[in-house]
């Protein structure tokens, strides 16, 4: 069971919001990196978010460049979750290949500094601040054997090659 | 069923027949890097202890990022691309040698071959047709070290484009209109394939423009049949025997199919921050930009910059404007150096770049200051993009920054095309097309004015004459003038519907006038009239009612009754 407090963002969060250009130098020093996180949506996050804290976008979340740093640095500064209305396709798969669960739901329905529950095995989000509980959709099953082993490096490692079956 | 390019591609690479939605395990042919992106995967590489590539002389990785670097973190980034590269015995693109999207199309990608690439603008070999696609670093260092990948066979939309394009407009306008229409998550996992009679005629430059930009619209790729075109590319390329021929069947089924007549196209911006924020040049004239940017993988080849150069050549830069120039590739560089558009584009005020991916990537070569506004001809324009995020950046094509960097503001680049034309660039000017508008427009004026001229009486004589007037400018100066002439058309045409509603008020205020008009002409002229443009619709809505008034002669109450009507009908008087 995942909890936490959600810092909602708008509809096309990209890449460069998430992992700025200008700080392209820090993308061999991830933890340094990781502590401008998502900075050009909201300035804030990164300082003021708790380990354990959900992001919660809107519509095409992660749009942009395929740079892997971005899901990397949200997984290395403890969030626990993204929620988005939808995501941006490379994205997506980055997200899974580095362990950071991204979670397709109704976000709408969540407001700013709501208290969540995420249970990843049944599929519930619980918001504990407005009382609702929404459901978010099951991962492609190709994906849940990728996370579930704990991304793709950990993937292969453990089965020597794909083992998508 | 027949397969979509994406489908057929993927079976030949996953050893069985695959269809959208199915999960398949496929070859990879080539794997690309950048500096942006090498390092991590390098690191992933290390993690898993692989140490020899599938097919070193496949993976190749870009130093253009950062290229030359203009910090020592990464310096360092490269040295250890370098010495990985030395140890693999993976390709290395250097410093300088361009972008990875312009040199891995010039010298590696093959026809029905699959690429993935740690970048987001690998789907640019799409126009190749190859089935190439943006991946993480994992992924991609995966795919370099066991020669696989996995893939969800993606369903396709059908991009039919038909038309020829209007001088001035260009394939980036159509690729910013469609983003515009679908949406940045419109075609979200989906693959994108370009067909139809105006993509039959385009040359390699333009299709790469199309493919480059099938990402945002959120495409998992953006396929081009390779044809003809394909391979007098690949032979100018001195690849030649690398050239398939390759197309969809014709029963491939397709999930969405979008048809684009590019004949009626203008040219298009993005505005600040996302692409798919899309305006017609007219809306987005007149924006004060301060610095234009040609460039990046989207459009950087000779032929973008020999638009640019035709364009500016002559001219002098509007004061206070900076413009960043960078050519795609060293080829580009040499190319467009042979072909004097280097020396144009100095002479006019650009700045120099060596190639690679500038601005574009927000840490050197043109940074924007707080505030500052860029027009480029990047594929991107998300908050910060270009290193500033107290800055905006709208896109558009090379003729529209070109136009923009000679007036200091957005411009419509369809004013300079005369020049163009006087340079000799055949596929960018069509006077056949214009002459047809001209005639039609001419057709549309002379009846219309005989229909005033009829219904109004001595009254619309003076307006008649200017529209007849009008009506043989148009025809004598067909070409861009036609627009002006319609132009001139429609404040005729406004001036006549007030002068009309004066006219009927004025009678209507003294006596009822005697009804001269035929019932069946009148009849047919409105049956026609309904035929003609919106803009000429609503006036000629406002003129059948008028006439209607007219004919109830002997009830002054119900002509009042008609024009009150009429104006709410038009919601103007």
């Amino acid at each position: 069971m995942l909890e936490g407090k959600a810092w909602k963002f708008g509809d096309d969060i990209s890449t460069d919001h998430i992992a700025p250009g200008r700080y392209f130098h820090l993308r061999s020093d991830l933890p340094e990196l990781a502590k401008h996180v998502l900075e050009d949506a909201d300035p804030e996050f990164a300082s003021r978010m708790s380990p354990g804290d959900f992001v919660v976008g809107g519509n095409n979340f992660g749009l942009g460049s395929s740079r892997e740093h971005a899901p990397t640095i949200i997984h290395l500064a403890g969030v626990s979750a993204v929620l988005a209305k939808s995501f941006a396709r490379i994205f997506f798969r980055n997200s899974i290949n580095v362990g950071l669960p991204v979670l397709i739901c109704d976000t709408d329905q969540i407001e700013a500094g709501d208290a969540l529950e995420v249970d990843l095995e049944t599929g519930k989000i619980k918001d504990l601040t407005n009382g609702k509980e929404l459901e978010f959709k099951p991962l492609p099953p190709t994906m849940i054997k990728i996370l579930n082993d704990g991304g793709l490096v950990s993937h292969i490692k453990k089965h020597g090659d794909f083992k998508l079956d | 069923m027949g397969k979509t390019l994406a489908e057929k591609i993927l079976s030949s690479h996953a050893g069985h027949d695959v269809s959208a939605g199915e999960i398949a395990i496929a070859h990879v042919d080539l794997c690309l890097f950048q500096d942006g992106t090498g390092p991590l995967a390098i690191r992933q590489l290390e993690k898993l202890g692989v140490e020899k590539l599938a097919n070193p002389d496949r993976v190749v990785f870009f130093l253009d990022h950062s290229a030359p670097s203009s910090r020592k973190e990464l310096s360092n980034d490269h040295k250890f691309i370098r010495d990985f590269c030395k140890k693999t015995g993976a390709r290395l693109s250097e410093v300088g040698k361009g972008i990875c999207h312009v040199v891995i199309n010039e010298d590696y990608v093959v026809p029905g071959e699959i690429l993935i690439g740690a970048d987001s603008h690998t789907c640019t070999g799409g126009a190749l047709g190859c089935f190439s696609t943006g991946m993480g670093s994992t992924d991609v260092a995966i795919g370099a070290a066991y020669g696989k990948s996995w893939f969800r066979v993606p369903e396709s939309f059908k991009v039919y484009v038909t038309g020829k394009f209007q001088p001035g407009v260009f394939p980036k306008d159509l690729i910013l209109h469609l983003i515009g229409t679908i949406g940045a998550d419109g075609a979200t996992y989906k693959s994108l394939e370009f067909c139809g009679p105006t993509i039959d005629k385009m040359d390699m430059s333009a299709r790469f423009t199309l493919s480059n930009m099938a990402v945002e619209a959120g495409a998992k790729a953006g396929l081009i049949a390779s044809d003809e075109t394909t391979k007098r590319y690949l032979e100018s390329r001195g690849r030649e025997d690398k050239w398939i021929p390759l197309k969809a069947d014709d029963d491939a089924e397709y999930e969405r199919v979008i048809e684009i007549d590019v004949s009626t196209l203008a040219p298009t911006v993005s505005y600040p921050h996302t692409v798919d924020n899309t305006h017609t040049i007219d809306e987005a004239a007149g924006i004060k930009i301060d610095q234009v940017f040609l460039g990046t993988c989207t459009n950087s080849r000779t032929e973008d910059w020999e638009v640019v150069a035709k364009i500016v050549k002559g001219k002098t830069i509007a004061p206070g404007m900076r413009f960043v120039a960078i050519p795609g590739s060293v080829e580009v560089m040499k190319d467009v150096m042979d072909l004097g558009y280097y020396k144009t584009l100095v002479e006019f005020g650009a700045v120099m770049v060596p190639p690679g991916c500038g601005p574009c990537v927000g840490i050197h070569g043109g940074i924007p200051a707080d505030g500052e506004v860029s027009l480029t001809t990047m594929n991107r324009n998300f908050h910060g993009r270009m290193g500033n995020p107290n800055a905006e950046i709208y896109l558009g094509s090379p003729a529209v920054i070109a136009a923009t960097a000679i007036e200091g503001v957005i411009a419509d680049p369809r004013k300079y095309v005369k020049e163009l034309k006087t340079i000799g660039k055949p596929q960018i000017v069509d006077t056949m097309a214009l002459k047809a508008v001209a005639q039609s427009a001419q057709k549309t004026i002379e009846r219309v004015a005989s229909d005033t001229a009829t219904v109004l009486g001595p009254k619309a004589k003076e307006a008649s004459d200017t529209v007849e007037k009008v009506a043989r400018k148009a025809t004598e100066q067909y070409g861009p003038k036609v627009r002006k002439a319609a132009e001139d058309f429609e404040k005729t045409l406004t001036r006549l519907a007030s002068d009309t509603t004066k006219a009927i008020k004025d009678m209507l205020s003294s006596k009822p006038p005697k009804n001269t008009t035929k019932k069946t002409n009148t009849k047919n002229i409105a049956k026609k009239k309904t035929e003609k443009k919106k803009a000429v619709k609503k006036k000629i809505t406002k003129k059948k009612a008028a006439k209607k008034a007219v004919k109830k002669k002997a009830v002054k109450k119900a002509a009042k009754k008609s024009v009150k009507k009429t104006v709410k009908r038009t919601g103007r008087k």
